[in-house]
């Protein structure tokens, strides 16, 4: 098992060293693209590292991401560059912690309902503080920072989740999430402390979040609330991680590479009615595929004979 | 003050309105609906283009719209619903399920709406005349919106309290398994409810569109406010609705007027938050677990 261990972790190493020269190609449409592709695939893996453990279904991914976003549009021309970043992160934290702490002690649906409402919730203080206090109403990003620059930042951030998320599934923390997400009942009756388990991975998550929509801020010359605060971004988080699968660390890649390929079409082909077919795409996924990509991988390994108990099972 | 508390009151018996169907779809057939705003603007349109295109009023409007509310809202349930009530385990499991679900409606409404009316502002002009109540002025659109909303909520409740098959939704909501034990048919009492509830909700797009303007995305807003509405009342139960419709209302017309116009969704939260804390199960609700 050590050996298999270290064999998937010189082969990840290998993909990210090569994944680093991406920019040196020196196509602007790929590497734009590729950015894209990060970014899905680290707000997706985040998210499912506290979902698909406490099947806890969270719809405020586009909160933290703005967070971020925003933090850099204010501060971003004042401050050096690893200070903001710090600052986006610690705030992206102390905003979930909260959210966290007052929801996550009460059943799960009350942490839906407050995250459904989250974004909305601070898009309008955001709003409401731009312009009573400090008068401005979007704002310019002008920092130094190419676009390579933020892919590389992403690929870190990429590595740095991946290998959390694995030292978390390896950890009692994550052995506490996992008997959660069976049974809660049962894991208080273990002396396992569910609200700590809950706000502190909740946290984690919601902190690389924060820190996408910092990374990815520079992206956008001008930002304003309704930019930074785009609720499309929790919707499509939501559907990648679940066609991969949120109950493994590498399911939601499986969901977020194909799905932003797709919708990198579908927005450029049709844009009127991308809505709708993002909501039908998500409908059949919740319908014919409830434990994503990932599940599938695991049944078919399970029964290489497949076809054949199906049958004996009908 | 007056003036505020009027405002805070119609607008809270507005939300109340807006929930009670809510409580019903949650409360008694379990299906967290996050789609639900979404059936509220399709009513709103509705009656929007029932009053400019063919000059039927909004009240008629409503003996059209109801009706195709209700049958819509039971396909709904039958078709897309029904399979996840199926497939769920259990309670939670399906709170899951149905919350994805009807997530991806919400996506699938709002876009079918943004391509028919596009993403502009409705209104329409119908009984916009000042009238003279408890010595302040208010529309008179609003008013008989008011009037109407409780109506509604007295029939409701009287058909919930008074009435064999309104007997058999309580019992469904309190316990699915103890109420199959004395014979009452679970699945189509729960599609019956969920279908009233998408009644209820296209009523009150219906009364809300003739004194609001609104668009084919502002769904998402009304069903943020049922939600908390919901809960802050206690799952499932119509006093606790309307206490927590009217709170709401007062708290967010208070805050407009004495405050700032644009903090009202942070004190809808602060509430919320604040009632839970203190009693988890909302304002009139039973411990379940």
């Amino acid at each position: 098992m050590t050996a298999r261990t270290a064999g998937l972790g010189a082969l990840a190493l290998a993909a990210f060293v090569l994944l680093a020269f991406v920019p040196r190609l020196g196509n602007a449409y790929y590497l734009a693209l590729a950015i894209s592709l990060l970014q899905y695939t680290v707000l997706a893996t985040a998210w499912g590292m506290f979902s698909g453990p406490t099947r806890y279904v969270s719809l405020a991914t586009t909160a933290f991401f703005g967070v971020g976003a925003y933090t850099v549009a204010v501060l971003g021309e004042i401050l050096p560059w690893p200070l903001v970043l710090l600052i986006a992160a610690a705030l992206g934290a102390i905003l979930a912690a909260i959210v966290g702490l007052s929801t996550l002690r009460l059943s799960g649906v009350y942490f839906v309902i407050f995250t459904f409402g989250l974004t909305e919730l601070i898009r309008q203080l955001v709003v409401w503080f731009e312009v009573n206090k400090s008068r401005v109403l979007g704002r310019y990003v002008f920092v130094d920072i190419t676009q390579a620059d933020i892919y590389w930042q992403l690929l870190a951030l990429t590595a740095a989740v991946f290998l959390l998320g694995w030292l978390i599934a390896r950890s009692r923390l994550g052995f506490a999430l996992r008997v959660i997400g069976e049974d809660e009942t049962v894991a208080k009756h273990c002396g396992i402390n569910t609200t700590f388990a809950k706000v502190a991975l909740f946290t984690i998550s919601a902190t690389v979040m924060t820190l996408v929509g910092a990374i990815m801020a520079p992206r956008w010359t001008y930002i304003e609330p309704s930019i930074a605060f785009n609720s499309m971004i929790s919707f499509q988080v939501l559907i990648m991680a679940l066609l991969g699968g949120a109950h493994r660390l590498w399911g939601p890649v499986l969901g977020a590479v194909p799905l932003t390929l797709l919708f990198e079409l579908l927005s450029a082909r049709f844009p009127n009615t991308f809505t709708i077919i993002l909501g039908c795409i998500f409908l059949l996924i919740v319908y014919m595929l409830p434990r994503g990509v990932a599940g599938l991988f695991e049944k078919l390994a399970a029964a290489p004979g497949g076809k054949t108990t199906q049958r004996v099972a009908a | 003050m007056t003036n505020a508390i009027l405002t805070g009151l119609m607008l809270g018996g507005m939300y109340a309105l807006i929930a009670m169907g809510l409580t019903l779809q949650y409360g008694v057939a379990r299906i967290m609906n996050l789609s639900y705003g979404e059936f509220l603007i399709a009513a709103a349109f509705a009656s929007h283009w029932l009053f400019t295109g063919w000059a039927i009023s909004p009240f008629v409007g409503l003996a059209l719209v109801v009706p195709l509310a209700f049958v819509l809202n039971f396909a709904i349930y039958k078709l897309l619903l029904t399979p996840l009530v199926r497939r769920a385990p259990n309670r939670d499991a399906l709170e899951v399920d149905s919350i994805l679900a009807t997530f991806g409606l919400t996506f699938v409404i709002q876009g079918s709406m943004l391509a028919l009316f596009g993403g502009a502002y409705y209104s329409y002009s119908f009984l916009a005349f000042p009238v003279q109540f408890v010595g302040e002025t208010v529309a008179a659109n609003r008013l008989a919106a008011l009037g109407i909303t409780i109506l509604l909520g007295l029939a409701l409740y009287l058909a919930l309290t008074r009435t064999r098959a309104g007997t058999a939704v309580r019992a469904v909501a309190v316990d699915p398994f103890a109420a199959q034990l004395v014979a009452i048919n679970v699945p189509q009492a729960s599609a019956l409810t969920f279908a009233l509830g998408g009644a209820l909700v296209a009523a009150a797009g219906v009364l809300v569109s003739t004194f609001l303007t609104f668009s084919a995305s502002s769904g998402v807003v009304f069903t943020m406010k049922a939600l908390i509405v919901v809960v802050m009342g206690g799952v499932g139960n119509m006093l606790g609705c309307l206490v927590a419709g009217l709170a709401l209302g007062l708290s967010e017309a208070l805050v407009a007027s004495y405050v700032d116009p644009g903090l009202t969704l942070a004190v809808n939260f602060a509430l919320f938050l604040a009632v839970l804390l203190v009693k988890p199960a909302g304002l009139f609700g039973r411990a379940t677990r």
